[in-house]
């Protein structure tokens, strides 16, 4: 208690306090004006922050846009696909970081043929490395349980053998993107965190039957960059498929014929689903790539429409023959 | 090295053990990752499992048999398990200390007193026993409820570690979810936060597994006691008992940790720990009555008909709770199933998931599948739940045997349930749009989904023909230009039914692929049709693992939702015939 009849102390402690509560009323008054906002939330797009991917596109040379090397061991014959488009100096150099984007869709074993062959990534890295690459990143977003699929496909553990870093569809991974003169992918998150850094960008698919879209190949491949709800997509398959081949130009892409899914794709599930045909397509166009590609499953380009609607867009032609493909034999 | 140091770096040991199995219990190719690892090690030690599980299934599942050890070593020595290993103790020590170090003497004297209440947990353990050892009148195994190896594993495992796996992103490749996760936080905050009422509030007073240590430990061999009757009576013996046992006069036995700090307080060396009683005395016994006994007895005989009053085992049962591949039929599965959410950390997709209390105590906890919550399905080439389900409760079945091939192929393969479609919801079926998501991702071979074609004349869809030049149709009305370029759309006149390729604003263009013998005249009238895939699902082929369920697009309520069933795990969940 103080003493009341000293009158001293109480002006005092009475002009602190008040000297404390103006300091408080500032405060308060401070943090409203500094946070005030007159409009409220605004719907739509907040466009700032979308990125656009980086065009990892090779410069044409004319007869070298398409290989296609026949032989049943995917080592050989991808080294020979890359030697006939001028060598894989064309398209990896030195100190530059690699992304590699197989098809690992599926939680299931790589006889199966529903996921890119292990091997096949193992042996690309190792050949980007050879050619001085800095660091290679091996990356995907499955449709099954991401970790699963990494393991199961065998995938993970070919692509650390072969020291590449193997990259898990995180979510802080993704970024919103739309793509210009699109209608599908509009402010839709796409696994591009490590693509934005990247230098190159290698496409690897095997050659898959697709209920929906009739093959399932290079161009379908990116369909695993979307992140979101991407399912919805399916309603309009051959305008995505096409929209996505707008969006991500690749530096080569590698389409696996060694052994393709005729039947029940693209999950597939038996050995009696797929069938040898000992083919190995690279390209630096995958709407070449996959012109050619579907006629391993017995179909022409005119049968899947994404083909077209890309051809329209000017992603590429669907006449394969027109570029004069590289073809070789391994015997 | 002082005895109670010793004791402490024991408990951090286990501890830290303890939680690096629940760490690495995960599926990946991470070096930390699960490999042989024995995750399962505590659960195996914990006698009350094995007691629990040989009560209701008359048989003791072969890891279990280390508890035996434990059971041993307890009759010898007492309850060294409560004090030295028990990872939930550990941390109940821990917040003990923490909580009361400001406290007086005098102040800690008084919390660590013997309370008659510390007789609940014999209650406890008498009634959990009790619901679990009669046959004829319905056993169930409830113990995992508050036996404390499941719940520490149970609350690290699905509401501590994922709060970790969402945030340091190193864990897991998929932030964790789990439904219901809250109530097993909750729990186990409120024991902990018990402690500052009274140090290890939860051991003294409700762990069953202690009160089953504390009759095994009446004839330990070895045992706390003083080491002659007369002292200062200064009491700062039970300055920091960690079981309110009375070592200051008569010691109770069966409430006795071994956690040493008694020996370790008292000034003048006279408590020991010693072949020969306690020279002030000592009670062996549980401090329960006759009374007391009888009815916790009775009252367990009497709670499992009465928790099955809901008849949720017979005709009531749910069809929305589909349990993993390779559970056991319902009724064998609750007499295992501890509710230790190791099937829920280990699988790989997130999608084992803890029942809630909706369902009745006996479901709670237990592993249920959802298919919307996790990364994929069930995923097909998988079977780590039964791998590590500590009892079996979920088999640790091969994948020939999931899959139903190999010495298995007469047996057909283990089904969860059944897809089913609901039509009002479904694309395809309802919305004239295509899509077959879900006939996609099955993953079996033939695949269990299959789709009939059919052409569906569009909203709107007939249009009256202006003139026509071969493959360009042009037409009356107006269109939105590149509407009908999917490659999904046919244009039907004269019986024909030819693709479009392209449409302006009054045109639309026709595949050339087929030779157009005769357009249309002017004036007459084509429709535009959409080509649609309408899935169905093969009962004899679906093994209900979820998959078309996690991809369907009609998010919040799917167009294909699994339910249980027509599950093999029993009989009398089938409803087809020779199926």
């Amino acid at each position: 208690m103080k003493n009341q009849s000293n009158i001293n102390p109480g002006r005092r402690e009475f002009l602190v306090r008040a000297g404390k509560a103006g300091v408080s009323i500032a405060a308060a008054g401070l943090g409203a004006g500094l946070l005030y906002d007159k409009d409220g939330p605004r719907g739509g797009v907040d466009t700032d922050s979308l990125v656009t991917l980086p065009d990892f596109s090779t410069a044409p040379v004319d007869g070298q846009t398409i290989s296609i090397v026949q032989g049943s061991d995917r080592k050989t014959t991808v080294n020979k696909a890359i030697e006939l488009l001028g060598g894989i100096d064309r398209f990896v150099g030195k100190g530059q970081t690699i992304v590699i984007k197989p098809n690992i869709a599926f939680a299931s074993s790589p006889m199966l043929g529903a996921t890119t062959n292990p091997e096949l990534i193992g042996e690309v890295v190792r050949v980007c490395y050879n050619a001085g690459a800095k660091k290679v990143i091996v990356m995907d977003n499955p449709i099954n349980d991401p970790a699963s699929c990494f393991l199961l496909s065998g995938i993970g553990k070919a692509a650390t053998q072969a020291r590449a870093e193997v990259i898990m569809p995180k979510e802080h991974l993704f970024r919103n993107t739309t793509l210009a003169g699109g209608t599908l992918i509009k402010d839709w998150p796409m696994l591009f965190e490590p693509l934005i850094k990247a230098d190159k960008l290698i496409g690897i698919s095997p050659v898959k039957d697709h209920a929906r879209a009739a093959a399932s190949m290079s161009m379908k491949n990116w369909y695993g960059l979307l992140g979101g709800r991407r399912n919805i997509f399916h309603q309009d398959i051959n305008k995505i498929i096409a929209e996505l081949a707008m969006l991500v130009k690749p530096t080569l892409v590698i389409l696996d014929g060694t052994e393709v899914m005729m039947t029940n794709g693209p999950t597939g599930g038996s050995t009696s689903d797929l069938k040898r045909t000992n083919t190995m397509i690279a390209s630096t166009n995958c709407v070449a790539a996959d012109s050619f590609g579907c006629t391993l499953l017995g179909l022409t380009p005119s049968k899947l429409p994404y083909l077209s609607i890309a051809q329209e867009a000017g992603v590429g032609t669907t006449d394969y023959e027109s570029l004069k493909p590289k073809i070789a034999t391994i015997e | 090295m002082k005895i109670v140091n010793i004791r402490r770096i024991s408990q951090v040991f286990f501890f830290t053990l303890f939680v690096g199995f629940c760490i690495v219990s995960t599926i990946g190719q991470e070096f930390w990752q699960i490999r042989n690892w024995p995750v399962n090690w505590f659960l195996y030690l914990d006698p009350l499992i094995s007691l629990g599980t040989a009560l209701t299934t008359h048989t003791l599942y072969w890891p279990l048999l280390w508890s035996l050890a434990v059971v041993i070593l307890t009759i010898i020595l007492g309850r060294f398990f409560c004090g030295w290993m028990c990872p939930f103790g550990a941390l109940h020590q821990f917040v003990g200390f923490v909580g009361n170090r400001k406290k007086s003497t005098a102040q800690k004297i008084q919390l660590n007193k013997y309370r008659k209440a510390q007789c609940i947990k014999y209650i406890i353990l008498i009634l959990l026993l009790a619901m679990a050892a009669f046959p004829s009148i319905g056993t169930t195994l409830l113990t995992g409820i508050l036996d404390p190896i499941p719940l520490v594993t149970r609350s690290f495992n699905i509401a501590i570690l994922s709060i970790f796996d969402r945030s340091v992103d190193v864990t897991s490749v998929t932030p964790r979810f789990y439904e219901g996760a809250w109530l097993m936080g909750v729990v186990f905050i409120a024991a902990i936060l018990l402690n500052l009422v009274i140090p290890r509030f939860y051991c003294r007073f409700l762990c069953p597994l202690g009160a089953l240590f504390g009759i095994l430990s009446r004839f330990s061999i070895w045992r706390i006691g003083k080491v002659q009757d007369k002292c200062r009576e200064c009491k700062l013996c039970e300055k920091a008992c960690e079981g309110g046992c009375h070592p200051s006069g008569n010691i109770r036995i069966s409430e006795c940790v071994l956690c040493f700090n008694c020996r370790e307080d008292c000034k003048d060396e006279l408590m020991a720990y010693q072949t020969s009683q306690s020279k002030a005395g000592e009670i062996t016994n549980p401090d329960i009555s006759r009374r007391g006994f009888v009815l916790s007895f009775a009252g367990g005989v009497f709670a499992t008909p009465a928790i099955r009053l809901g008849n949720l085992l017979g005709a009531n049962w749910k069809h929305q709770q589909i349990r993993p591949p390779g559970a056991l039929a319902e009724d064998e599965f609750l007499n295992r199933c501890l509710k230790c959410g190791q099937c829920m950390r280990i699988c790989p997709t997130n999608i084992i998931q803890p029942d809630g209390i909706q369902n009745g105590i006996e479901k709670l906890w237990t592993p249920v599948l959802n298919y919307r919550i996790g990364s994929s399905g069930c995923q097909y080439n998988c079977v780590a739940c039964g791998q590590i389900c500590p009892t079996s409760a979920i088999r640790p079945i091969t994948l020939d045997e999931k899959h139903g091939t190999g010495e298995f192929s007469s047996s057909g393969p283990i089904k969860m349930g059944t897809a089913f479609f609901d039509r009002n919801r479904c694309l395809p079926w309802s919305m004239d749009r295509p899509c077959i998501v879900c006939e996609e991702n099955c993953p079996l071979s033939p695949k269990a989904i299959y789709t009939i074609e059919t052409f569906n004349t569009i909203r709107d869809g007939q249009l009256v023909v202006n003139e026509s030049d071969y493959h360009i149709i042009y037409i009356e009305q107006t269109l939105e230009p590149g509407k009908f370029a999917s490659g999904d759309y046919y244009a039907s006149y004269n019986g024909k039914r030819i693709k479009i390729t392209a449409n302006a604003a009054n045109s639309i263009e026709l595949s050339e692929e087929i030779e157009i013998e005769q357009a249309p005249a002017a004036g007459s009238i084509i429709e535009i049709q959409v080509r649609l895939q309408r899935p169905y699902v093969d009962i004899e082929k679906c093994i209900g693992c979820g998959i078309c369920e996690h991809e369907c697009p009609v998010s919040g309520l799917k167009a294909i939702r699994v339910s249980a069933v027509g599950e093999t795990r029993s009989s009398d969940r089938a409803f087809v015939l020779g199926g």
